[in-house]
C-alpha cells in the first residue's frame, strides 16, 4: 500500500494485507466479513494475537459486526465512491457503540478534502487513492481547530466546552 | 439575533481558508470536476446555464442591516448589481466569477455570513417562521432551536455525504404554519404538553420535488433537551440505509414509504435509545445561551393604534391598502410586523437591485432595530415597526418600489429562477410570473379575489413549490417546446394539501387566459367570503376542469 497514512505522517512499511476468500488466511489478514462470520470459531486464535482484520463493504453496517469488533486489530471500511457517506456512521458506530479501540482503516476513493470528517469519525488509517498528494492529505488532518459537533476524538460537543 | 463568538468566527475563517485551498489546487488541476463538485455545492457555488450561481445561507432568515449591506456590495462589486430572495430563505448570485467566490465568501464572514452547506448532499439551511418571535400565537421563539440545529448540522463529520439533501424547518404556532413543516425531510413543531413542559412533535419523509409527499408524525412529544440525539438518530438511519442507486429515489421520503413510518420510528426510537443520554443531550446552560441572543428588545411602552396612525389610515386608502394586506398584528403594543414585497410588476419575484437592498438596510435602522427577515414567500419583513411611523415607512418603501400591496394575493407568486438561469429548468418561469403580473394588475380586482397562493416551478425539482401552490404552475418540456401544467388546491399551511393536476398542459402565452378562467370559475362559485382554497375544496377538481377545459362531450 503506497499511499497508507495515519493522521500523523506516512506509513511506509505495513503488514496488513487483504486476502481473498479463496486465498489462505495468513498473518496481519484483511478479510471479508462473511468469512469472518463463517470462520469465526477457528479465526478467534489469530484474532486474539492482534493478527487479524475485518474489511466491511459500505452497504455493510457497524451492526452487523457488533460486539465481534473487540476481537479484531483492524477493521477496514470501503469508500467505493468518495460521495458515499455511510462509512462516516458505521466508523461512529464502531468507536461510540461498540467501544472499538483498534485500528480503523478508511479503503477505497480515500481522497484529501474528506480526510478531515473521516478522522472525527474515528478513522486512524487512510489507504489514499493512489493519485493523491501525501503531504496535502495529512495538512488536511489541520483544517479545522473548532468543530461544533462531538465526534471520536472528544466525545463532547462545543456547548460542553465553550 | 445570534451573535458570533470566538468560535463561530474561527470556524468560518478556518472554513474560508479552506475553500480558497481547494479552489485553487482545483484550478491547478489537482482536483478534478466531479470531485470539487461536491466542495463547491457545499460552499453554496452550482454552475448554471451561463455562469455560477452562489447561494448565501440566511440562516432561519433572519439577517440585519450591515449584512444586507454587505450583500449589496457583492451585488455591485462581483455581480451584475442585484441579488434573488430564494425560497429557502437565502439570497443568490446569478453572475459571480467562479475563481472570485473566495474573495466573496471571506467578505461575507467578516459579517459573520456565509455559503455552507447551502447545496450539496448534505444538512441544508434550517428554516422557519418570518414571524418569529413577533406574532403573538407562538408557543415559543422557535429561532433559539433553529440557531442549535444550525451549529449542529454545521460541518456535522458524519453527514456532510448523505444520500441526497436534508431539509428540516421549524414552526412553533399551533394554528397556522408559514414554514411549511409537513413537506421537509424532518419538520418539527414546537409544542407544549399538558404539564406545560416545551417539547417537539416531529414529522419525517414530507417533501416536494418528483415525489410529493407530506410528511409523518414519528413522535408525538420529544422532550426539549432530546434534539440533537434524536435529530442524529434520524438522520444516521437515513445516512445507513436511504438509497444510493437512483439519485431520484434517495430522499428520506422514499426510505420511510418503503420502510413504513411505523418501522422507521422503530429504528430511530432503538438507535435514539443508544445515544439519548450521552454529551449530545443539551444542557440547560446551552439552551439558556442561546436563548439569550433571542430575548425581545427593549420594546417603547406605546399607545396601540395611535391617533396619528388612524388619521393616516383613514386620509389615504393607498395606505390603508397596504396597511390591510402588507402589514401584519405584533405581540406587542404600538408595534407591527411589515413586510415588504419584491413582487412588484416588471420584477422577477425576489429580485431586488443594490440600491434597494441599501435602501432596506436604511429602512431596517431607521425603523425596525436593525433587523430584516427574508420570507419562503420571497418577500422581506421588518418585524419591529412602531404604528405611528408606518406611514413614513410606507413612503420610502413605496419610493423605493418596496410596497406593492399585494401580499398574499395573486400575483405574491413564489417563482424559481427557471430557465433564465438554471441548467435543471425544462422551461422558464420569470416569463410566466411576468405575464400573469401584467394581466392582473388591477388592485382592487387582486384585493377583491383575495389570499391566493401562486406558485411556479420551472421543472419537476419544485423550487417554486407549485404542488403547494392554490394554483401551482410546472414549465415541462414538451418536444423541444415550453409548455406549462397546472395544478389546483396544493396548500403548505397546518391543513397541508398537495394539489391535483387539472389537465393537459399549455403553451406559455395561453397562460394569463387560462389563470383568468380558473379565477373567474372562483368568482363565479365562491360563497360568502370564501377563499380560492375553500371554494376549490367545497365546489371540486371537475368545477375548475371543465371552466378551463370545457364540459366533456
Amino acid at each position: 500500500m503506497a499511499n497508507l497514512i495515519n493522521t500523523e505522517q506516512h506509513i511506509e512499511q505495513d503488514p496488513w494485507h487483504w486476502v481473498d476468500d479463496e486465498q489462505a488466511i495468513d498473518e496481519f489478514a484483511i478479510i471479508s466479513l462473511e468469512r469472518w462470520q463463517a470462520q469465526q470459531t477457528e479465526l478467534k486464535g489469530q484474532a486474539l494475537e492482534h493478527k487479524l482484520g475485518v474489511h466491511l463493504r459500505s452497504d455493510q453496517t457497524a451492526d452487523q459486526l457488533g460486539e465481534d469488533a473487540h476481537l479484531l486489530a483492524l477493521i477496514s471500511i470501503d469508500f467505493p465512491k468518495f460521495t458515499d457517506g455511510r462509512g462516516y456512521t458505521t466508523a461512529r458506530l464502531l468507536r461510540q457503540t461498540y467501544g472499538y479501540q483498534g485500528e480503523l482503516q478508511a479503503s477505497g476513493d480515500v481522497l484529501i478534502d474528506q480526510l478531515f470528517y473521516m478522522k472525527r469519525c474515528g478513522f486512524n488509517r487512510f489507504a489514499l487513492r493512489e493519485d493523491q498528494d501525501i503531504q496535502d492529505a495529512l495538512d488536511a488532518f489541520a483544517t479545522f481547530s473548532v468543530t461544533y459537533q462531538s465526534d471520536v476524538s472528544d466525545p463532547r460537543p462545543l456547548f460542553r466546552r465553550r | 439575533m445570534y451573535v458570533y463568538d470566538q468560535y463561530d468566527q474561527q470556524l468560518l475563517n478556518e472554513r474560508v481558508a479552506q475553500f480558497r485551498g481547494q479552489m485553487a489546487r482545483y484550478l491547478d488541476g489537482k482536483i478534478p470536476e466531479e470531485e470539487f463538485l461536491p466542495l463547491r455545492l457545499q460552499n453554496g457555488i452550482y454552475v448554471q446555464r451561463y455562469a455560477p450561481m452562489l447561494r448565501v445561507a440566511i440562516p432561519y432568515g433572519l439577517f440585519n442591516a450591515q449584512q444586507m449591506r454587505t450583500l449589496a456590495s457583492i451585488a455591485r462589486d462581483y455581480d451584475k448589481g442585484y441579488a434573488h430572495f430564494s425560497t429557502r430563505q437565502n439570497v443568490q448570485f446569478n453572475w459571480p466569477a467562479l475563481e472570485q467566490c473566495p474573495d466573496i465568501l471571506e467578505r461575507l464572514a467578516a459579517v459573520q455570513m456565509h455559503a455552507v452547506q447551502t447545496s450539496g448532499n448534505c444538512i441544508r439551511n434550517t428554516t422557519t417562521d418570518e414571524f418569529a418571535g413577533v406574532t403573538a400565537d407562538e408557543v415559543v421563539d422557535p429561532r433559539p432551536y433553529c440557531e442549535i440545529i444550525r451549529q449542529w448540522s454545521t460541518f456535522h463529520p458524519e453527514f456532510a455525504y448523505l444520500p441526497r439533501k436534508f431539509k428540516i424547518a421549524v414552526n412553533a404556532v399551533p394554528d397556522a404554519d408559514r414554514a411549511a413543516v409537513q413537506v421537509h425531510d424532518i419538520g418539527i413543531q414546537i409544542v407544549r404538553n399538558e404539564q406545560g413542559d416545551i417539547g417537539y412533535r416531529v414529522m419525517v419523509g414530507g417533501g416536494l420535488g418528483r415525489t410529493p409527499i407530506i410528511g409523518t408524525e414519528i413522535r408525538s412529544f420529544l422532550a426539549e433537551e432530546d434534539l440533537l440525539t434524536y435529530l442524529q438518530a434520524i438522520i444516521r438511519i437515513y445516512n445507513q440505509f436511504g438509497r444510493r442507486d437512483n439519485k431520484y429515489k434517495a430522499r428520506i421520503k422514499i426510505l420511510v414509504k418503503a420502510l413504513g413510518p411505523e418501522r422507521m420510528a422503530e429504528l430511530v426510537e432503538e438507535e435514539w435509545q443508544r445515544i439519548k443520554d450521552g454529551e449530545d443531550k443539551l444542557t440547560t446552560a446551552e439552551l439558556d445561551r442561546v436563548k439569550a441572543h433571542f430575548t425581545a428588545p427593549a420594546y417603547r411602552t406605546l399607545e396601540a393604534n395611535p391617533a396619528s396612525y388612524q388619521q393616516a389610515l383613514a386620509d389615504d386608502a393607498a395606505f390603508a391598502r397596504w396597511v390591510q394586506r402588507n402589514v401584519r398584528e405584533h405581540k406587542q403594543p404600538g408595534y407591527a410586523i411589515v413586510n415588504l414585497s419584491l413582487k412588484q410588476k416588471g420584477n422577477a419575484p425576489g429580485d431586488v437591485t443594490a440600491e434597494q437592498m441599501d435602501a432596506i438596510a436604511d429602512l431596517a435602522e431607521e425603523f425596525s432595530l436593525g433587523e430584516i427577515r427574508s420570507t419562503h414567500q420571497q418577500n422581506l419583513v421588518l418585524a419591529d415597526v412602531e404604528q405611528q411611523r408606518l406611514y413614513e415607512l410606507w413612503q420610502q418603501a413605496k419610493a423605493n418600489g418596496l410596497a406593492t400591496p399585494t401580499l398574499g394575493l395573486l400575483t405574491d407568486m413564489i417563482c424559481c429562477p427557471g430557465g433564465d438561469f438554471c441548467a435543471l429548468a425544462n422551461a422558464k418561469s420569470i416569463p410566466v410570473a411576468e405575464a400573469i403580473q401584467v394581466r392582473f394588475d388591477d388592485l382592487d380586482y387582486l384585493h377583491d379575489l383575495g389570499e391566493i397562493d401562486l406558485n411556479i416551478s420551472g421543472c419537476m425539482n419544485a423550487c417554486g413549490h407549485h404542488h403547494v401552490g392554490n394554483i401551482g404552475v410546472l414549465g415541462v418540456d414538451k418536444k423541444g417546446e415550453e409548455f406549462y401544467q397546472i395544478s389546483l388546491g396544493g396548500s403548505s399551511g397546518n391543513d397541508a394539501s398537495l394539489g391535483k393536476i387539472l389537465g393537459p398542459s399549455f403553451a406559455r402565452d395561453a397562460m394569463p387566459d387560462v389563470i383568468a378562467k380558473i379565477l373567474d370559475c372562483y368568482v363565479a362559485n365562491r360563497i360568502d367570503g370564501e377563499s380560492f382554497l375553500e371554494t376549490y375544496r367545497r365546489a371540486g377538481h371537475t368545477v375548475f376542469k371543465e371552466a378551463v377545459y370545457g364540459k366533456p362531450d
